[in-house]
């Protein structure tokens, strides 16, 4: 199968019906369960520990409130959320966490879509040549842009008093660039679908280049640019490197950030690791749950990255 | 809800189509206005990748060939330094471990689910489950791995687990002496006490019916003792025929510097097995000290004995395993030590490569139920119906028409691992850091260190240079 085709999983029959009820069938169901709780565990440990007070890391196993439930208690969260909003706070960098992650989700399906049309659509010569580009691009080391990045940064700043490198907008700028490279990869695939006569058409009717895109291409790419967006936001959201280089001197970090910090901070500090885990998870998860077909589409187009 | 990627998606992301449009197109209208239209569409993306990606790589190699301070062109020698500094050797060699192993087994996780998954009818489940992963920073999961590994088995789970089976297999003894911790069973002597055979104690003297024997220890904890249900020490009354005596902690908190004497505020130490040893060295009788040290063997015949405090009292528990320190897998030898660490498999590295399976399985199980579910059934089938078993269609049939998702799968991770970052950082301890470093890590340290730069990018240009086979495999495969 060749990448176009990560192949959407074209309606298969049933599989079930083929195989005989057999005896091995119980073995297996109960195999596939023990390592579905595994798998379940690490999840519901932190979130345990996190339920339970400070201190008692240390003590014992998060699995005795299985036996004594009562020690459960919401403490740790509103130890956490006391700080409000202030720097450093876990609700500081949940905010920074999206004060990144959004813009870097709109500008990189917006740009994404823009620059993959005129890959599709468009008649200069050389659209070959700048895909493969792109593809090459798909699996560069972002490491390879770090030390240039940040010193153009400075010099911008030192030019113009602004401030790129240690905010948030020299990161946003940083993640869209190598968001881009996938966002366009997938949408070309995807408009590489759409009949050209469809935009033909159009064009005969007098519509211009912006209005094709706006109004033929975009509605059909919704479901790609759902899956894109779902993507990218997980991906910035969970990213932990890019935040160091550009926001390691900033007051304002991100949730990885902050756990990060934590884990250097002090050596009893689980209560508000674990917190703090559970507080970074709760926002991919409830992406994950609510669009979760898109993202696995994105997950299999992005078997590249 | 459903990660039943298998089903009724009408709108598919990558619908088959001609993989690179030609531009044999029909004309049409538009002309000059809309060719200039389309390309000015490129423009955003161009110029972004052009300023960030494109002039970055470009700058990265070049400053690949200066020093830390950028002043000063030194060539190779940023390379050089790479293959001649035993730590960034060691991070090399993690990135080895990482690459011979993660992809090999996530592939080997995802093709077993993937085909499992089929034969149940709770599969969508299942797979929701084990993908749900995929949505963690790898700082969240590495710190969640990092509790699961913790070292002490009251709340790291994995050594609790191996101290359940050790304590059933082996268990340990009342007062317990860790010697990885520099305890030795013979500094417990205090009184009356000497070391004996084979890590246990004995009486200094010895005794026959009717005597008694007092044996004084110290370095016992008072917790340990309260956890016993220890008391007072009493002195043993002799008595006929018997041979009584006390096992007590020497060790009076008013009157720290006294010994060989039971002392008002001295506890006696309970339930320590002890046996009765004739002078050739074989037991004869056994028993167990009470709540206030005492001890009693009766009927202890004619002779002379001694009393000996069995090595079980001091049998060390299990105190778990430091899964994300410094140990390695493998053995200490006779090579130097910088050679030793260049060949060394820590074993933090394959607890960090669990907690990424965890993460990643999920990834590669449907990617290859994709894969699966996409395969041509009748082939199947025919396979069936010729008579073969179902293990047999697996290896035959399945996994040879499966191989090229399970290509793309492998080389995905191989890219993924060879960056390898964020999960170091979170679950290798402090001390750990260094030996569990990738390339990854030490660009990110050296990119920190004020003369690093340098070093920085020439490690960023090998990093990338390790990527080039897997985009020349990338591009290979798109071109068809």
């Amino acid at each position: 199968m060749t990448v176009q085709a990560v192949p959407l999983p074209v309606a298969a029959p049933p599989p079930n019906r083929r195989f005989r009820v057999r005896p091995s069938r119980i073995v297996l169901n109960i195999v596939l369960a023990a390592i579905a709780i595994f798998w379940l565990v690490p999840s519901i440990g932190i979130a345990i520990i996190s339920l339970r007070p400070n201190g008692t890391f240390e003590q014992s196993g998060w699995w005795t409130v299985l036996t004594a439930p009562a020690q459960l208690t919401f403490s740790n969260y509103q130890h956490l959320l006391s700080a409000g909003f202030n720097a450093g706070g876990v609700l500081d960098s949940l905010t920074t966490s999206l004060a990144i992650t959004i813009p870097v989700t709109i500008l990189v399906t917006v740009i994404s879509s823009l620059t993959a049309y005129s890959l599709v659509f468009g008649r200069w010569r050389g659209r070959t040549t700048v895909f493969l580009l792109i593809v090459a691009l798909l699996v560069l080391p972002l490491q390879m842009a770090l030390i240039p990045v940040a010193s153009l940064y400075k010099v911008v700043d030192n030019a113009t008093g602004l401030h790129f490198f240690g905010s948030v907008i020299g990161t946003i700028i940083f993640h869209v660039a190598f968001g881009l490279p996938f966002g366009i990869f997938l949408m070309r695939n995807f408009y590489s679908g759409i009949p050209h006569d469809l935009l033909e058409a159009g064009r005969i009717d007098g519509a211009g280049e912006w209005t094709l895109f706006r109004k033929v291409v975009m509605p059909i790419g919704i479901p790609a640019l759902a899956s894109l967006a779902i993507f990218q936001f997980i991906w910035v959201w969970n990213d932990l490197l890019v935040a160091l280089i550009f926001l390691g001197s900033s007051t304002h970090i991100t949730l990885t950030m902050y756990l990060y910090g934590q884990t250097r901070a002090l050596a009893n500090n689980y209560y508000i690791i674990s917190t703090g885990a559970v507080i970074s998870i709760i926002i991919p998860l409830i992406v994950f749950f609510a669009f979760q077909r898109y993202f696995v589409r994105g997950v299999l187009a992005g078997a590249v990255k | 809800m459903a990660v039943a990627v298998s089903t009724s998606d009408s709108d598919p992301v990558a619908p088959e189509g001609e993989i690179l449009p030609t531009t044999s197109k029909p004309a049409g209208g538009g002309g000059f206005r809309s060719h200039l239209g389309s390309l000015l569409f490129l423009l955003p993306g161009a110029v972004w990748l052009l300023i960030i990606v494109v002039y970055p790589f470009i700058a990265t190699v070049v400053r690949s060939l200066y020093d830390g301070s950028g002043q000063n062109f030194v060539g190779l020698s940023n390379y050089k330094a790479i293959f001649s500094t035993t730590d960034i050797i060691v991070s090399l060699k993690n990135n080895v471990v990482w690459v011979v192993l993660f992809p090999f087994l996530v592939t080997f996780f995802g093709l077993v689910f993937a085909v499992l998954t089929e034969r149940i009818r709770w599969s969508t489940a299942f797979k929701t489950i084990v993908f749900m992963p995929l949505v963690f920073s790898a700082t969240a999961a590495g710190l969640t791995w990092a509790s699961i590994f913790f070292i002490d088995p009251h709340t790291g789970m994995v050594n609790a687990a191996i101290q359940g089976v050790s304590n059933a297999v082996n268990p340990p003894g009342l007062y317990p002496v860790d010697p990885t911790s520099g305890q030795t069973v013979s500094s417990l002597a205090a009184t009356g006490v000497q070391p004996g055979p084979g890590g246990t104690l004995e009486s200094k003297t010895t005794v026959s019916a009717g005597g008694t024997v007092e044996m004084g220890l110290i370095a016992i904890s008072p917790v340990t003792l309260q956890q016993n249900g220890a008391t007072t020490a009493t002195v043993p009354a002799a008595a006929s025929g018997a041979i009584t005596g006390l096992v007590w902690r020497d060790f009076s908190p008013t009157h720290p510097g006294v010994r060989g004497q039971v002392l008002p505020d001295e506890d006696g130490i309970p339930g320590v097995h002890l046996s009765l040893v004739d002078l050739t060295g074989s037991s004869v009788a056994t028993t167990t000290t009470a709540s206030d040290g005492t001890f009693k063997f009766a009927n202890a015949g004619s002779g002379d004995f001694r009393v000996q405090i069995t090595a079980n009292n001091f049998q060390a528990g299990f105190n778990g395993i430091f899964f994300l320190g410094t140990q390695s897998l493998t053995p200490t030898s006779t090579a130097s030590p910088t050679l030793q660490a260049i060949l060394s498999l820590p074993i933090v590295d394959i607890a960090m490569i669990i907690a990424y399976l965890w993460i990643w399985a999920g990834f590669a199980m449907v990617v290859i139920g994709a894969g699966l579910a996409a395969l041509n059934r009748e082939v199947l089938e025919a396979a069936q119906i010729d008579g073969a078993s179902e293990w047999q269609t697996l290896r035959r049939v399945t996994v040879p028409m499966l191989q090229p998702v399970l290509v793309v799968v492998f080389v995905t991770m191989l890219i993924n691992v060879l960056k390898i970052f964020d999960i170091i950082l979170n679950m290798a301890a402090p001390s750990s850091q260094a030996g569990a470093a990738t390339l990854a890590v030490d660009i990110y340290n050296e990119f920190l260190s004020p003369t690093g730069a340098g070093l920085a990018a020439a490690l960023a240009v090998v990093l990338f240079i390790l990527v080039v086979p897997a985009m020349l495999f990338n591009l290979k495969r798109i071109r068809g």
